[in-house]
C-alpha cells in the first residue's frame, strides 16, 4: 500500500500498538533548563532512570543572558534553573553543552549543527519548536513535561497518529523572498490553527530549492499553524549537510544509512487528508500585523479590516489584534515606526540568516531611535559569523552584538521589550507580550528586520537590492 | 493520581478563540524547578493590571465576582497554542479548574491537560454558544462533565465529546503512564536491538 513519509517513519518506531494509537521509540531526546527540572525531579521520586542517556543531549538556551556568561546575570531563579540542570545531567551521565562551551547554542540550532539528526528519526524535546528538525525528514514534535519524564524512563512516548497533510510551494520564489516568508505566507493562508491534529509535508520546488538552515526555517514555524510536526523529504541537500559532522553515522555505517534515507519519501500515489498548495512566484516579504502568525499581509499590502473576514471568530480577533498592536485598517506598513529590531531565535539565527541580515545591514545606518540586536543562534554561528566579519558590519551599522541563546524571542533573560515597544523581530510569535508586557512585535525575515533597523519603518527589503 | 469520572462546578467564561499559553502563564513565571504555584500567575496580563499582581483587573472574566470559585473553564477554538509550557495545565489546575471546554485545542496542549488529569473536552461551535450563553443568562449555572458517558450536561440540555481510548483510560483511572509503559520493557529492548547500527 502507498504510504506518506509519515507512515513510513511512523510504521517503522512502533513499539506497540494500541488499539489505534501507538507506543512510539524515540531515537534522539533534546532538553534544556526550562522544561526538564520537573521531570527529572518526577524520575527521582520514583526511584527512575534515564533509560537512554546516551541519546540524550542537552544545552542550556532559554534562561541565558547574551551580555554575559555568567550563570547569576539574569537573576537568582535563572541561576538556579541553569545549575539544576547542570546537577541532573551529571547524576544521569546526559551529555550536556553549557553556557560558555564551544557547542552551546540554541537547542534547535546546536542539535543539526553537531549531526544530531538524521532522516527517519523520531526527535522530541520539551519545546514546541521541535518542529525544525523535520527539515531533516525525521519526525521531530514538542512535548509537555510528563512527556519529558516518560521519555527519560522509557525512550518511548504513546501516541494517536495524526493526520497527512501535504503543502505543496510550486516553482521558484522572486528575488529577495526567503524561507520565511514562504512559512509565514503558509501561516496566513491556511491560519494559525490550520493544520492541527496533522503532520505537514511540504515539497514542490520551491522547497526543494530550498538549503537545509532555510528548511529547517520553514519546519520550524509548522507549530505555528498548528500542526503536530512539519516535515521535508530528505534529498542530497540533506546528506551533504549532516556529512562529516559529529554525531553523522560512523564511516562503516555511512553507505546504509544513506541507503535507507534514500528510501524515505511519500509514494507517489500516497494519500493526504489535506493537500494546500501555493505558488511561490506570488510570495511577497511578509510581515505580522497582529497578535497570531496566521495575522499577516505582504509588505505592500494595507492593513486588513475585520470586515474582511467572513469568520465572526476572525473578526473579533481582528479587532482585538488591530487594538492590541495600535494599527488601522488601511494603514501602510511603510507608516509605521518601529524602535526595536531583534535578529535571533530557533527560527531564523543561523550563519545563512544573519549573512542576509548583513547584507543589507552594510548598507546604512541603524535609524535614530532605533535599538537592534543581533543573537546568534550558538556559538558555532557565532564564530563564523566572527570569522566573516559579519560582527563588524553589524556593529559599524549600529546593532548590538551578542552572545548566542533564545533571548529576546521570549525573553525570559533580561532582553524584555517594555510597554508600547513596537518590534520587527525574526523570532516566531507575536501574541501579545511574548517579548514584553505590551510590547509589539511584528514576525518578518531577517533581511526585513534589517531593513527595518535602517529606515525606522517597516521596509520592502527588495529596494534594498537593486 | 486519583483519577476524574466526573466533574459539576460553576464556570468562568473566556469567549475568545487562539488562547495562547503566553497568556495562560507568561515566561517570567516559567524559572522555577517544581510544578505547584503557578496559580496566582494565571492569566498574568490579563488578570492584573499591574507588575505585582496587587490590581486586579475588573473588566477580566475570572476577577468577576459571579465567577468567584469557577472550576470548569470555557473557552473557543485553538486554547493552549503556542509554546509547550506544562506550566500552563499546572497554573490552571492550581487555579482550581478541574476541566476546559472548547471548540478545539492545540495538540500539546491538550495532552499536557490530560497528564495533569485537567479534562479537555472538545464541543462543537453551536454547543459552545449554548453554554456561553447559559452562563450569561445565569453566572451560577452548573455545567457538569461526565467522562464516562462522554457527556456535558448544563441549562437542560446534553452534548457528547470524544477522547481518545488511551486518554480517557488514563483520566478514569489517573494510571502511571510511565510505570504502565515499562511493563513493556522487553517489548522496548527488543525494539533497540533491532536497530540498524548507526541508530543503535
Amino acid at each position: 500500500m502507498s504510504q506518506t513519509l509519515y507512515d513510513k517513519i511512523w510504521q517503522s518506531h512502533i513499539v506497540d500498538q494500541i488499539g489505534e494509537d501507538g507506543l512510539i521509540y524515540i531515537d534522539r531526546h533534546l532538553i534544556h533548563e526550562v522544561t526538564s527540572p520537573q521531570a527529572f525531579a518526577g524520575l527521582k521520586d520514583k526511584n527512575r532512570k534515564v533509560r537512554r542517556p546516551d541519546k540524550t543531549f542537552a544545552t542550556m538556551d532559554h534562561s541565558i543572558s547574551t551580555r554575559s556568561l555568567a550563570l547569576d546575570a539574569c537573576g537568582p531563579a535563572n541561576k538556579l534553573q541553569l545549575q539544576t540542570l547542570a546537577e541532573n545531567c551529571e547524576e544521569n551521565g546526559i551529555t550536556l553543552y553549557p553556557v560558555g562551551h564551544q557547542k552551546q547554542g540554541i537547542v534547535h540550532v546546536m542539535g543539526p549543527e553537531l549531526g544530531l539528526i538524521h532522516p527517519g528519526m523520531t526527535v522530541v524535546c520539551g519545546d514546541s519548536h521541535t518542529a525544525t528538525h523535520g527539515a531533516f525528514g525525521a519526525l521531530a514534535f514538542g512535548i509537555g513535561t510528563s512527556q519529558v519524564e516518560h521519555v527519560f524512563a522509557t525512550q518511548t512516548l504513546k501516541q494517536s497518529k495524526a493526520k497527512a497533510m501535504q503543502v505543496k510551494v510550486n516553482g521558484t520564489l522572486a528575488v529577495g523572498i526567503t524561507a520565511k516568508d514562504i512559512i509565514l505566507a503558509i501561516i496566513g493562508k491556511i491560519g494559525h490553527a490550520g493544520a492541527t491534529g496533522h503532520v505537514i509535508e511540504y515539497c514542490g520546488e520551491a522547497i526543494e530549492a530550498l538549503s537545509m538552515e532555510e528548511r529547517m526555517t520553514v519546519c520550524n514555524m509548522s507549530i505555528e499553524a498548528g500542526a503536530k510536526a512539519g516535515l521535508i523529504a530528505p534529498d542530497q541537500s540533506t546528506i551533504d549537510y549532516i556529512k562529516g559532522r559529529e554525531f553523522a553515522p560512523a564511516e562503516e555505517h555511512w553507505d546504509e544509512a544513506v541507503s535507507y534515507w534514500r528510501s524515505l519519501y511519500s509514494d507517489n500515489d500516497a494519500s493526504f487528508d489535506t493537500v494546500v498548495e501555493l505558488e511561490a512566484a506570488e510570495i511577497a516579504p511578509q510581515v505580522t500585523w497582529g497578535t497570531n502568525p496566521g495575522q499577516v499581509i505582504g509588505v505592500n499590502q494595507g492593513v486588513p479590516s475585520p470586515e474582511d473576514f467572513s469568520d465572526p471568530i476572525d473578526q473579533d480577533s481582528a479587532v482585538k489584534a488591530l487594538k492590541y498592536m495600535d494599527l488601522q485598517p488601511g494603514q501602510k506598513l511603510a507608516d509605521v515606526p518601529v524602535n526595536n529590531v531583534f535578529i535571533g531565535s530557533c527560527t531564523n539565527s543561523r550563519i545563512e540568516d544573519l549573512r542576509a541580515a548583513a547584507s543589507i545591514a552594510r548598507t546604512g545606518k541603524v535609524a535614530n531611535g532605533v535599538t537592534a540586536i543581533v543573537v546568534p543562534g550558538s556559538f558555532a554561528v557565532k564564530q563564523q559569523a566572527e570569522s566573516e566579519k559579519l560582527d563588524q558590519i553589524f556593529i559599524q551599522a549600529g546593532f548590538e552584538w551578542r552572545l548566542p541563546g533564545c533571548s529576546m524571542c521570549l525573553g525570559m533573560n533580561d532582553d524584555v521589550l517594555g510597554e508600547g515597544d513596537r518590534c520587527a523581530s525574526t523570532s516566531n510569535r507575536n501574541f501579545e507580550g511574548r517579548q514584553g508586557r505590551g510590547a509589539k512585535t511584528h514576525l518578518v525575515s531577517p533581511a526585513m528586520a534589517a531593513a527595518a533597523a535602517l529606515r525606522g519603518y517597516f521596509a520592502d527589503v527588495r529596494e534594498f537590492q537593486e | 493520581m486519583t483519577g476524574f469520572t466526573q466533574h459539576q462546578g460553576n464556570a468562568a467564561p473566556l469567549n475568545q478563540a487562539n488562547v495562547d499559553t503566553d497568556q495562560i502563564i507568561p515566561k517570567q513565571f516559567l524559572t522555577g524547578v517544581t510544578r505547584t504555584g503557578y496559580g496566582k500567575h494565571l492569566f498574568h496580563d490579563w488578570r492584573y493590571l499591574d507588575l505585582h499582581e496587587s490590581e486586579p483587573n475588573p473588566d477580566f472574566s475570572l476577577n468577576k465576582e459571579e465567577h468567584k470559585g469557577a472550576s470548569v473553564l470555557l473557552a473557543r477554538e485553538n486554547f493552549g497554542c503556542g509554546s509547550s509550557r506544562e506550566h500552563a495545565p499546572w497554573a490552571l489546575g492550581d487555579f482550581g479548574f478541574k476541566t476546559i471546554i472548547a471548540t478545539s485545542f492545540a495538540d500539546i496542549f491538550y495532552g499536557n491537560c490530560i497528564n495533569n488529569q485537567i479534562l479537555p473536552v472538545v464541543l462543537k461551535s453551536e454547543e459552545m454558544d449554548v453554554l456561553f450563553d447559559a452562563v450569561q443568562r445565569q453566572p451560577n449555572t452548573q455545567i457538569s462533565v461526565d467522562l464516562q458517558n462522554q457527556s456535558v450536561t448544563a441549562d437542560g440540555q446534553t452534548f457528547n465529546f470524544d477522547i481518545a481510548p488511551h486518554h480517557k483510560t488514563n483520566m478514569l483511572k489517573g494510571l502511571d503512564a510511565i510505570g504502565q509503559t515499562l511493563e513493556l520493557d522487553d517489548k522496548i529492548s527488543a525494539h533497540e536491538s533491532s536497530l540498524p547500527g548507526w541508530m543503535q
